[in-house]
């Protein structure tokens, strides 16, 4: 245990950790000292000087944001000379910083505008000229106005202790000292708005929101980023059913404030004009709009009539709609059509990985451990591309905890910044790799190995046999891509008990009927049955939708309520952020159909359809208030036997700036990529 | 060849640190070994190391950088046992206006500091040393560089020196230009390939400085004052000046006097006196009007503080600093408002830009005096320039701001009268 | 990027007077030196000192910024440097600065036409006792009047 010493603060007597800040201690205690500069999490600065203290017995003002509490202390964060010290600051701070709070982005939510507010430094002494500066763009999503910078290092921070990027700097001196983007005049980096969030003013605003409204005319809404299986909260501000930005205001869920491009920004391929807003008919080459009512009458007619006549189906789920849909979707295929010919595009090898964890508890890592243990080992994956949260964690918990990081990689990796040990090996020879590293990750408290899909199969039992063989605690995550790729595994949209697998379907010569919910298996393949009804649900007209035979226009992940599961099997819950006009819930698509087909499945809401899954899938029985708070519930899918499925594991290939189809109808996102910053890799 | 001397030393002078200035090849190691060159580093490889820091301790020697720190003390702040190697930083940065001095002793006798920096490295188990010398300094970089190459050719450098067993390496290191990079940790960061912004302290360079070691800083005076600690003795070196304040140091006095120079005195010298005999007086039997005792970071003295003897307490006493030695003297035909402006846009340029008190509070104050030099002054503004500076005294993160704030407080109260001449100049012209 | 023989020379001999995988201390030096030979601290030689010193090209470019000394446009052939700070300011320094941007007819960082010769305005450089003090390239000069100044700059139009 720490030692504790008793301090008093404003005459409250408090008991804190000997060596703890005072600023920190002061926090705890509902205390508030300001500050710019000093960031929780971050290196401390104590360069704003705004958290300026009175303690007894010193002399000189002392800095509350790098003095440890010491036995006996007696602290004033609120005295006369400590405010009037304050106010003095802020004057300071005023004679560079425009005054241009009406059309400034931050206006509202500023931390500056707040401190004023509340020391009363409105009234400047100030009559000399302001230094003038014209604004920078650094890329497509970050904007920088000099002369509102404060000069209080915290994006210079985020971006390298946080990131691990570096992309800013301050350059020149003095009263001129600005921050700097690292090639010069742009920026080439993550582009993951970071710097923007966490600037105390507005002098990183973002491409996407700026000047285009206030932040109280918002409402927020806080849900699941749709883009990778990390499975980040992002507060959506919604003005008018649009979504205008993306961050994570209140530092909620799993990933604190931490969000990457996509996250933050690519929310806009809800908007783009190119959404399906109708049912659509295919009529020889082209497709012609229909009504709700005479698409569901025709797909359950075929539907209904191919099962009659002992026909087949093939159903092709998807990796981003909710766990609801999902089980939704297989219980239809099941119980309503008869059928076992499900699966969804798989790109990491579940089931080997939970038959191989079969009869272990607390094998499978959240993403919280991944900040907390005391070694991580990253094997066969780029998590900086791919997985940038878990990244990101690997990384605070280096920084924080000084935990042990190992790569065994094929290529240059981020975490090769933090590793003790990086082990470059071919494709294929991971394992060979992870054993040269046996000795000293022996040595480890504990674990958790991180492996990409290039791991399958034999591979995936080699590693679970070689972790478990190091005789220390391990858990271990295996990387599936997409929003909710866990979660159509878990619901059961795979190929059980002698099923067809995607790639079989594709190639059968006999299918009566394709139905897709949310995929677009033929982007790069061509469907072999020639006489398949195709049934496609999609919020764009993709490879696949375009060979359909009716196309249903679907709601994205922002606008509908229900669960998703992360890459460590976290459920967590969407909020619908936005509706938009002519689409319809692929849940309530496939509950109508149902209806139209007189099948009885059962309600269709989120909840109800939820319910069902806590009792009926395995690990799933997760407590109800913690997911309905918004927090993130580990599920257990273990101890049940998957045996071998067919069908191929893919990755997603996505990399840090696309993802899928959605990405591709992101302007931000291919903004990004087009611009000369767009080239970061690493 | 005697080396033309910059000025002419004065026969008032007690030349301890300066005595081979002028000599022939005074910079040459031959000179310096002909005149008791290394007989201190002889003494001290003989002493056991509490033995040296004992003897530096008894001398009373100051820091002559600025701050007056008991150079004893410091060196004992070195840990004895470290696991990671230690060294040795010599601050040659030179930047404090007024102050001219650590110039001449590198210039003249460069083996002096270098017998210092040694008897340091033996004192504290350190074997590399790092002679940070300001850009604006080229030729004495070259020229150190050519001593330490001579004393590398004779055993006074390099591996066993002297057959002691002792090994020290001594490297040059530029800087480009910068104040800032004069303060100790700054200067750290500045040596490891980075922007010149201090660091927080603690950890003290005692305990982790030049990267992350332990690590010792003195000025270039400091070090060249130890060699003649060790070789007669701390009690001797002491007995020159007042107590706690051993010694002589180099004083570089400038400004309105007949002889500018720099010139070695015991400390507790009568300031009166070394105006007046050693620099010659003011010209013109022009009247003293202020004097900056210890370079312009030192609050201003007005003429009727000036009876007091230098040392760094006596200063300390009447509300300023002996600082780097570098005293600016000024007679009665001096404009405070310049002189005030002129302070400050050196702090406002040199200003790191780090903490916002130091980095807003020199730039307003420096617009403030500008307009205030250029005819638009106003009444308020020099109540305005007193309250500004002290909301910078005791709040930025290094001690450039304090630097900063305390002359032009003391301007501002001292000389308010050259304001209001100027504010009634102002209103005649209107 | 490659530098004379004699700065090469001294650069590999630099970069080993840092400790063990500190090669980044040798930036400053490094930059200064080859400005001098170089003539401006262009984004080339950044990138140069950035790799050879081992550190990312933005940590050079943060330190360019830094001091006052290091210019990213090249100045006059000869760069005059009068100091006006306070020692020299007593003693005619702002004068003599001020007849050296009428004689040059440039102001505070500016060249003139040709490129020969540039002017700074500089703070102290260690010269007090002896002011009113100027610095062309790395040579002072002391007690420098208007007169004076005027034959070291007529001294470097002939040297041209
Ligand atoms: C802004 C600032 C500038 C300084 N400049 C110098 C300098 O140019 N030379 C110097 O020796 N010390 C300078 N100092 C003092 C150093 O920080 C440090 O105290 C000194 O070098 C220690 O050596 P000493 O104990 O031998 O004096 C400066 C301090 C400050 C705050
Ligand atoms: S007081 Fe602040 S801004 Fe000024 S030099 Fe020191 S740290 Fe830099
Ligand atoms: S004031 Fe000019 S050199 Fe010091």
């Amino acid at each position: 245990m720490a030692e504790t010493v008793n301090l008093t603060i404003n005459g409250q007597a408090i008991q804190a950790e000997k060596g703890a800040l005072l600023i920190e201690v002061a926090r705890q205690n509902g205390i508030e000292i300001p500050a710019f500069c000093y960031y929780e999490g971050l290196t401390l600065q104590a360069a704003c000087r705004m958290c300026l203290v009175e303690v007894e017995k010193t002399p000189k003002l002392q800095v509350g944001c790098t003095l440890p509490v010491a036995d006996g202390m007696v602290v004033h964060t609120e005295s006369d000379t400590v405010r009037s010290a304050r106010k003095g600051t802020l004057e300071f701070l005023l004679t560079n910083h425009p005054l241009d709070c009406p059309v400034c982005d931050k206006g509202g939510e500023c931390e500056l505008q707040d401190m004023v507010f509340r020391y009363g430094a409105g009234e400047s002494r100030f009559t000399e000229r302001k230094v003038h500066v014209d604004e920078q763009q650094w890329s497509p999503v970050v904007y920088f106005d000099a002369p509102r910078c404060i000069l209080c290092y915290r994006c210079v921070r985020v971006c390298n202790e946080g990131m691990g990027v570096g992309a800013l700097g301050v350059s020149n001196r003095g009263v001129i000292s600005e921050i700097v983007p690292n090639r010069h005049d742009y920026l080439e980096c993550d582009e993951c708005g970071a710097c923007i969030d966490i600037c105390p003013v507005g002098a990183l605003t973002s491409g996407s929101y700026r000047y285009q409204t206030r932040p109280w005319e918002m409402t927020h809404v806080g849900t699941i980023c749709t883009h990778c299986g990390d499975g980040c909260r992002t507060t959506l501000g919604v003005r008018d059913d649009k979504i205008m930005r993306g961050n994570n205001r209140d530092h909620s869920g799993i990933n604190g404030e931490f969000l990457c491009v996509k996250g933050r920004y690519a929310f806009d391929f809800v908007e783009h004009p190119e959404r399906l807003q109708s049912p659509m008919l295919r009529v020889g080459d082209t497709f012609e709009p229909i009504s709700w009512a005479k698409a569901f009458e025709t797909i359950a007619e075929t539907f209904t009539a191919v099962k009659a006549r002992g026909g087949k189906f093939g159903i092709i789920g998807s990796n981003h709609t909710t766990n609801e849909e999902n089980f939704f979707l297989q219980k239809f295929a099941r119980q309503g059509l008869g059928t076992k010919n499900i699966d969804h595009h798989r790109t990491g090898d579940l089931g080997t990985f939970f038959d191989a964890l079969s009869g272990k508890v607390d094998a499978l890592a959240t993403a919280g451990d991944l900040y907390t243990t005391k070694a991580v080992l990253v094997v066969g994956a780029d998590l900086a591309q791919q997985h940038p949260f878990l990244s990101y964690q690997a990384r605070a918990n280096f920084r924080h905890h000084a935990a042990h990081i190992y790569a065994v990689t094929a290529g240059p990796v981020r975490e090769d910044h933090q590793a003790v040990a990086s082990v470059r090996v071919a494709a294929g020879g991971e394992l060979g790799g992870v054993e040269s590293l046996r000795d000293k990750l022996k040595a480890e408290g504990d674990l958790v190995i991180v492996f990409g899909d290039g791991i399958q199969g034999e591979g995936v039992r080699k590693l679970v046999a070689f972790g478990d063989s190091l005789g220390i605690p391990v858990k271990y995550v295996c990387l599936v891509d997409y929003s909710n790729s866990r979660g159509a595994f878990d619901m059961g949209l795979i190929p059980r008990d002698g099923g067809m697998s995607v790639q079989q379907m594709l190639g059968a010569k006999d299918l009566d009927v394709l139905w897709v919910v949310g995929a677009n298996p033929l982007k790069n393949a061509t469907l072999a049955s020639p006489n398949a009804f195709v049934v496609v649900q999609d919020l764009f007209m993709t490879e696949t939708a375009r060979t359909a035979d009716i196309v249903l226009p679907a709601a994205s992940a922002y606008e509908k309520n229900g669960t998703v599961t992360n890459v460590c099997g976290e459920v967590q819950k969407l909020k619908q952020a936005v509706k938009v006009m002519g689409t319809k819930t692929d849940l309530e698509i496939m509950g109508s159909i149902a209806k139209e087909m007189k099948l009885n499945l059962g309600i269709w809401l989120p909840d109800k359809v939820f319910g069902e899954i806590r009792k009926t899938v395995q690990g799933y029985d997760v407590p109800l208030p913690v997911v309905d708070t918004g927090g993130a519930a580990p599920t257990m899918p273990l101890n049940g036997r998957v045996p071998a499925l067919p069908g191929a594991i893919q990755s997603a290939g996505d990399t840090l700036f696309t993802s899928g189809s959605m990405s591709r109808y992101s302007k931000i996102l291919n903004a990004v990529i087009e611009s000369p910053g767009g080239l970061y890799r690493r | 060849m005697p080396k033309k001397l910059y000025n002419e030393p004065s026969p008032l002078e007690t030349r301890i640190l300066s005595k081979r200035f002028g000599l022939d090849n005074s910079e040459s190691l031959a000179t310096y070994i002909a005149n008791d060159g290394f007989k201190a580093f002889r003494k001290a490889r003989e002493m056991k190391p509490e033995a040296i820091i004992e003897e530096v301790k008894t001398s009373a020697l100051r820091g002559r950088g600025g701050a007056g720190f008991p150079t004893g003390l410091k060196w004992s702040f070195v840990p004895r046992s470290s696991p990671k190697p230690k060294y040795i930083v010599i601050n040659a940065d030179e930047s404090e206006p007024g102050t001219c001095k650590d110039r001449l002793l590198m210039e003249y006798d460069p083996h002096q500091m270098i017998e210092g920096i040694l008897i340091a490295g033996l004192a504290l188990d350190a074997h590399k040393g790092y002679l940070y010398i300001r850009g604006e300094y080229r030729y004495l970089i070259d020229h150190m560089d050519r001593a330490i190459a001579e004393a590398y050719g004779q055993g006074y450098l390099g591996k066993n020196i002297l057959g002691t067993g002792f090994d020290f390496d001594l490297y040059t290191h530029s800087g480009a230009g910068a104040y800032e990079c004069g303060e100790e940790t700054a200067l750290l960061d500045s040596l490891e390939g980075k922007r010149g912004i201090p660091r927080m302290k603690p950890p003290f360079p005692a305990v982790a400085g030049a990267w992350a070691s332990p690590t010792l800083l003195n000025n270039v005076e400091t070090f060249s004052a130890i060699p003649a600690i060790i070789r007669d003795g701390g009690a001797a070196f002491a007995a020159l000046g007042t107590p706690k304040n051993g010694g002589t140091r180099l004083l570089c006095v400038s400004g309105h006097v007949n002889k500018p120079g720099v010139y070695e005195v015991p400390l507790g010298y009568p300031m009166l006196k070394f105006i007046e005999e050693i620099a010659g007086g003011i010209p013109g039997g022009r009247k003293l009007k202020a004097v900056i005792p210890g370079g312009s970071s030192c609050p201003i003295l007005k003429a009727d503080e000036c009876d007091i003897p230098m040392d760094y307490d006596s200063l300390a006493k009447i509300g300023s600093m002996l600082g780097s030695g570098g005293m600016v003297v000024m007679d009665e035909t001096t404009d405070m408002v310049k002189v005030a402006l002129r302070i400050m846009r050196f702090y406002a340029h040199e200003s790191c830009g780090w903490c916002i008190p130091c980095r807003e509070g020199t730039t307003w104050l420096r617009k403030i005096l500008q307009r205030f030099d250029d005819g638009g002054g106003r009444h308020e503004d020099v109540a305005l320039l007193g309250e500004l500076s002290k909301n910078m005294l005791g709040r930025t993160f290094c001690a450039l701001g304090d630097a900063a704030a305390m002359p032009t407080i003391s301007i501002v109260d001292k000389f308010a009268a050259d304001f209001e001449k100027r504010l009634a100049q102002q209103m005649v012209a209107v | 990027m490659n530098f004379s023989p004699q700065l090469e020379e001294k650069f590999a001999k630099m970069l080993t007077a840092y400790p063990e995988g500190r090669k980044r201390s040798a930036v400053v030096p490094m930059l200064i030196y080859a400005q001098d030979e170089v003539g401006a601290v262009t984004p080339e030689l950044i990138d140069e000192v950035a790799r050879r010193c081992e550190v990312p090209p933005l940590q050079v470019d943060e330190v360019v910024g830094y001091y006052s000394m290091l210019h990213r446009k090249p100045m006059g052939k000869y760069h005059v440097q009068v100091c006006t700070n306070i020692s020299c300011l007593l003693v005619g320094g702002m004068e003599l600065y001020e007849h050296a941007c009428k004689k040059l007819g440039i102001g505070h960082k500016e060249v003139t036409a040709d490129g020969q010769i540039s002017l700074e305005e500089v703070e102290c450089m260690g010269a007090c006792s002896w002011a009113p003090a100027v610095e062309i390239n790395y040579d002072f000069h002391h007690h420098v009047t208007p007169e004076k100044l005027d034959q070291l700059i007529d001294g470097l139009r002939k040297a041209q």
